[in-house]
């Protein structure tokens, strides 16, 4: 792409992004607002109208109307419905660069608990995925047999086995890292084995003839065809893989009422109804996912040109 | 032990029917295709179930399918009330939201390259996020009931649903918008007549993701409270009580509704996208 075209796609991203703020912030305004004037009516202050039963059956946008003064308040109250960005943004200031990393209430110590055990599962799930994916593409037994339940378990939310997980795990003295990593091996696991699947039997019968005339065998087939052929289909999977996994560590977090991790962060929010840090936690989970993707495509383009194959 | 030496010889057999079957003549016909992952299903839980009695597993551990199968005949009322309310209350209506919102979205935006080139990383972006996460949020917001699991559900569907159709409407070719150029057609006949069917196999691409988005929007969102119904809330509870048979039923009720609600939509495209390459077969 020209340099031209990256800065006017720059352009577009930031200004839909802007949008995206602008309508955040004017969203504050009658989400919060309830809760401010109720603030402000017990310090004191006229509020239109003063009977509180009244104010909460009135409309929002009427109160905003009537108590333009309170607008400025509503993106600074201490427990909002709906959090300004700059409160999420200065709340992760405070949590990850202001406190030490040890800190029970550094979301960098969060975030790394849920990382390792995303990272941890991660290289499972698709270590045996990419073990399924070449006996099924080795054998035809397995084929038959394996390929349509590892299809038909795309479509169903096989999340719903996390708890379960946790409990029977903990139940039989496994827990910690362990039980999350089962669960974001077993989320990533499907998708790496149908997308590699796919990957090693991109070759079509013009290349693979090819290397019958060359006299290959089975082994040198695989290792100098199939498998530089399914890579660009293997990190496609992988992209979706990860994502998966860091929900499934997330969810892990869940059920037992963890004390660490970004799931552990979410649920406290919501039992304490601190909302700014369940939207930190969600913020530090989306960079994490971002990061972790983000990494995965570098990789593959650096690989990708290695191996000649970048487009 | 017998139970355990049985398993083992009834895994043996099945491969070895599956292998006659695969390496037979009629390897590559649809009853084949059907029956050996019948068979390896099968054999998979009669070994389940005979290794679960053979070594005595608990049921705190693992339940055998045959009480799994017993408990969920037994409570058919409660899985379906639990259904009624994760599926068609929470699931099904944010899913029609979200698909519908993002659907005219993508058409709204359509006409703005501007607004394109900008939400469409934006909506990639997003839609690789773990978005469950608003889950406390949304259901901080709209209470414990239904509203807020559809809620969710149509966070999650939305950017997935959005980034397909947009890239379904550039779908049509540049010969193909000439030709509808050259017969005089306005903006609003070449999008009805041309680029929406044009785009309708990656649509379809996004409503197929959806559907299990959906189910994992509803039932993780009811991990988050819940009314005393529902799947996600029952699977929470059960698991508590150590329930381990309640759970899987209620795991079995949640292949069963994702599986047939893919099938669905699957069917449906199979019906309007028939003109396409991948579905002539």
């Amino acid at each position: 792409m020209t340099e031209g075209g990256v800065l006017r796609n720059l352009a577009a991203v930031l200004t839909v992004v802007g949008i995206i703020v602008v309508i955040w912030y004017a969203a504050c305004v009658p989400m919060n607002i309830k809760g401010v004037l109720t603030q402000a009516a017990r310090e004191g202050v006229a509020v239109v109208p003063e009977d509180a039963a009244e104010r909460r059956a009135a409309s929002e946008i009427g109160l905003v109307w009537q108590n333009r003064f309170a607008i400025p308040q509503t993106w600074a109250e201490d427990r909002p419905r709906l959090p300004a960005p700059h409160q999420v943004a200065i709340e992760m200031w405070e949590t990850t660069v202001e406190k030490k990393i040890t800190s029970k209430r550094s979301l960098i110590y969060h975030g790394w608990v849920t990382l390792s055990a995303t990272l941890l599962g991660f290289a499972i799930g698709t270590g045996l995925g990419i073990l399924l994916a070449v006996g099924i593409v080795h054998s035809r037994v397995m084929d038959l047999s394996v390929m349509p339940w590892a299809i038909v378990s795309q479509t169903i939310p096989i999340i719903a086995l996390a708890p379960m997980i946790i409990v029977v795990l903990y139940s039989i003295g496994v827990q910690g890292l362990l039980p999350k990593a089962i669960i974001s091996a077993y989320l990533s696991f499907f998708p790496v084995v149908v997308g590699m699947v796919k990957g090693l039997r991109s070759p079509d019968h013009m290349q693979l003839d090819l290397l019958r005339t060359y006299n290959a065998s089975g082994s040198e087939t695989f290792w100098k065809l199939r498998l530089p052929a399914s890579v660009p289909y293997l990190f496609t999977s992988l992209k979706v893989g990860i994502a998966a996994s860091l929900v499934g560590a997330i969810v892990g977090e869940l059920p037992t009422g963890a004390v660490a991790g970004l799931g552990a962060r979410l649920l406290a929010g919501s039992y304490y109804g601190q909302t700014i840090q369940i939207w930190s936690a969600l913020f530090a989970a989306a960079i994490l996912a971002a990061v972790l993707v983000g990494i995965l495509g570098v990789i593959e383009r650096v690989l990708l040109r290695r191996m000649g194959m970048a487009s | 032990m017998i139970y355990v030496a049985f398993a083992l010889a009834l895994w043996a057999l099945g491969w070895w029917v599956n292998a006659r079957l695969a390496s037979g003549p009629y390897a590559s016909s649809r009853a084949v295709g059907l029956l050996a992952p019948a068979i390896f299903g099968l054999t998979l839980l009669a070994v389940w179930e005979l290794l679960v009695r053979g070594l005595e597993v608990p049921l705190v551990i693992l339940p055998p399918p045959s009480l799994i199968a017993l408990r969920f005949g037994g409570s058919l009322p409660i899985l379906w009330a639990d259904f009624v309310q994760t599926f068609v209350k929470g699931a099904l209506s944010g899913y029609v939201i979200g698909c519908a919102a993002a659907f005219v979205t993508a058409i709204a935006i359509d006409r703005s390259d501007f607004l394109r080139r900008g939400l469409l990383p934006v909506g990639n972006f997003v839609a690789a996020l773990p978005i469950v996460g608003t889950a406390p949020i949304l259901v901080m917001w709209y209470g414990f009931d239904w509203h807020s699991k559809a809620a969710v559900v149509v966070v999650m569907v939305f950017f997935p649903m959005l980034v397909n159709t947009v890239a379904g409407l550039a779908e049509a070719s540049a010969m193909q918008r000439d030709l509808m150029h050259t017969y005089a057609a306005s903006y609003r006949q070449s999008l009805v007549k041309l680029r929406l069917p044009a785009a309708m196999p990656f649509v379809f691409n996004g409503l197929k993701i959806s559907t299990t988005l959906a189910l994992i929007g509803a039932i993780v969102a009811e991990f988050f409270g819940s009314p005393t119904v529902g799947m996600g809330f029952r699977i929470s509870t059960s698991v508590g009580q150590l329930a381990l048979d309640m759970v899987w039923a209620e795991i079995v009720v949640a292949a069963l509704a994702g599986s047939l609600f893919y099938g669905a939509v699957a069917m449906i495209e199979k019906a309007v996208t028939f003109w396409h390459p991948s579905q002539r077969g």
